[in-house]
């Protein structure tokens, strides 16, 4: 045990520094995640069946391909294409695209779900589409939609670690080079698992409380 | 003021208005009755566009009433609706809900449109209610409410879509109460209802439908005390003496 905490102290600044990065993905592949989700949720009902259709099957492109193989797509080939991003920005833009899907789905299950009077209230008092969707149906779906995206936050900080696979320098990868370069297996990786509990435990947290508030209504 | 001619409107095999043609003059309240199923609420809707119609044509002030055509807007500001089921938006207040229209849809002063919510939310007794939330409400409340938001518009008519089906029978009153006081202020109203003695005491004529047709019409006195044709007779007898 003794051994554990000497190494703690030896690699804690160096874990840190992947840490900074594991943030730094899950932060930005969230916040593109959410408007490119939001996009597509709202083509997939804006009732223009062009706009729905597209939206429909981007999603299931997007599905259907492993994470790991878009980072590879966006970081190896698109170079050959005239494209080159740094492996920090192709780990935002494939975790952010992958998950866009996923919140696309979870926001039009929250916008599917409020009644339909609403709808027809918000035009009987001449509310066009635009204005329907922002003062009446997304305020409302918000609350429905609040305890998944909690999850897929979660999910996000987890599968950041996918970004060590192109060279992005976060915890996970930063574990592994320690690791492979001490032996000390144990100690370095359940320091890197210890790591991502303690960043998971305030979401998970933040999860429970918008269930109880979307459960008290 | 609002013209029905030849309307026609199906629902996939089902046709369920079969040549409706009517019309509302301006500070007239007329009462739609009927069975239910006959097409009654659909021709509430059609006539602000919450439901297209097939054939024949409907016109608001000389303005076609065409869901799909921008000026489908300026028939919704001009003609109000409030739902059997209220409708009112859960996540605002009871005064939100009232001013939302003429603030967001009719960008009129703020000063000026709460002002006036507070004055309708008065007249229809619920001036204490002002910062709670629908969900807070009975239902009688909340169909006041729901009159409040549709008066905001400051609508030339207003549709009622069965506005007391929804409530307990003691809070029914209420809410007919602030109806015929809107009547009585020359309010021009369409009401689709069950409450013959609404209709008789308030409406100055009847539309009887049924199978989605006009059956019969006239002056509501008449109609509802000597009905004439034997599907009104049958109808009124069922509802006035259900046992």
């Amino acid at each position: 045990m003794k051994g554990f905490w000497h190494d703690a102290a030896e690699f804690f600044p160096i874990l840190m520094s992947g840490v900074a990065l594991t943030i730094l993905v899950t932060i930005g592949s969230l916040l593109l995640s959410t408007v490119l989700g939001l996009i597509w949720a709202m083509m997939r009902v804006s009732g223009i069946k062009v706009l729905s259709m597209l939206s429909a099957s981007l999603i299931n492109v997007i599905r259907g391909i492993p994470i790991i193989v878009l980072l590879f797509y966006l970081y190896f080939v698109m170079p050959d294409l005239g494209v080159t991003l740094s492996a920090l920005q192709a780990a935002i833009l494939g975790l952010g695209i992958a998950y866009s899907a996923y919140q696309a789905e979870n926001f039009r299950a929250g916008i599917e779900a409020i009644d339909k009077g609403q709808i027809e209230a918000a035009q009987s008092i001449g509310m066009g589409w635009w204005l329907t969707m922002r003062r009446v149906v997304l305020p409302q779906a918000v609350r429905i939609v609040l305890p998944p995206y909690g999850n897929v936050m979660i999910m996000m900080l987890k599968d950041s670690s996918q970004a060590s696979t192109i060279t992005v320098a976060e915890l996970a990868l930063q574990g592994k080079l320690i690791a492979s370069s001490t032996f000390k297996n144990t100690n370095v990786f359940t320091m890197v698992a210890l790591m991502y509990l303690t960043m998971s435990i305030p979401l998970i947290l933040l999860v429970r409380h918008f269930e109880k508030r979307a459960g008290k209504k | 003021m609002i013209e029905l001619n030849d309307v026609h409107k199906s629902f996939g095999q089902n046709e369920v208005l079969k040549g409706i043609t009517a019309s509302v003059q301006k500070g007239e309240v007329v009462c739609i009755i009927g069975p239910s199923g006959s097409g009654k609420s659909t021709i509430l809707r059609c006539i602000n566009g919450l439901e297209s119609y097939d054939r024949g044509e409907i016109s608001v002030e000389g303005l076609k009433v065409d869901r799909d055509a921008s000026s489908i807007v300026k028939v919704r500001t001009q003609v109000s609706m409030v739902f059997q089921r209220f409708n009112l938006f859960p996540h605002r207040t009871v005064l939100e809900n009232v001013v939302e229209g003429p603030l967001f849809v009719k960008r009129e002063p703020r000063a000026q449109v709460l002002e006036r919510g507070r004055a309708l939310l008065a007249q229809v007794g619920l001036a204490e209610k002002a910062d709670a939330h629908p969900p807070q409400l009975s239902g009688g409340q909340q169909q006041r409410v729901a009159i409040a938001r549709a008066l905001a518009m400051q609508p030339k008519a207003i549709l009622f879509d069965e506005p007391t089906s929804a409530l307990d029978p003691e809070l029914v009153g209420d809410v007919l109460g602030v109806m015929r006081k809107l009547a009585d202020d020359g309010m021009t109203m369409v009401v689709v209802t069950h409450e013959m003695g609404f209709a008789r005491d308030v409406a100055d004529r009847v539309l009887f439908i049924d199978g989605g047709v006009i059956v019969e019409q006239g002056p509501a006195k008449t109609l509802l005390n000597q009905p004439q044709h034997p599907r009104t007779q049958d109808f009124l007898r069922r509802v006035l003496h259900p046992l």
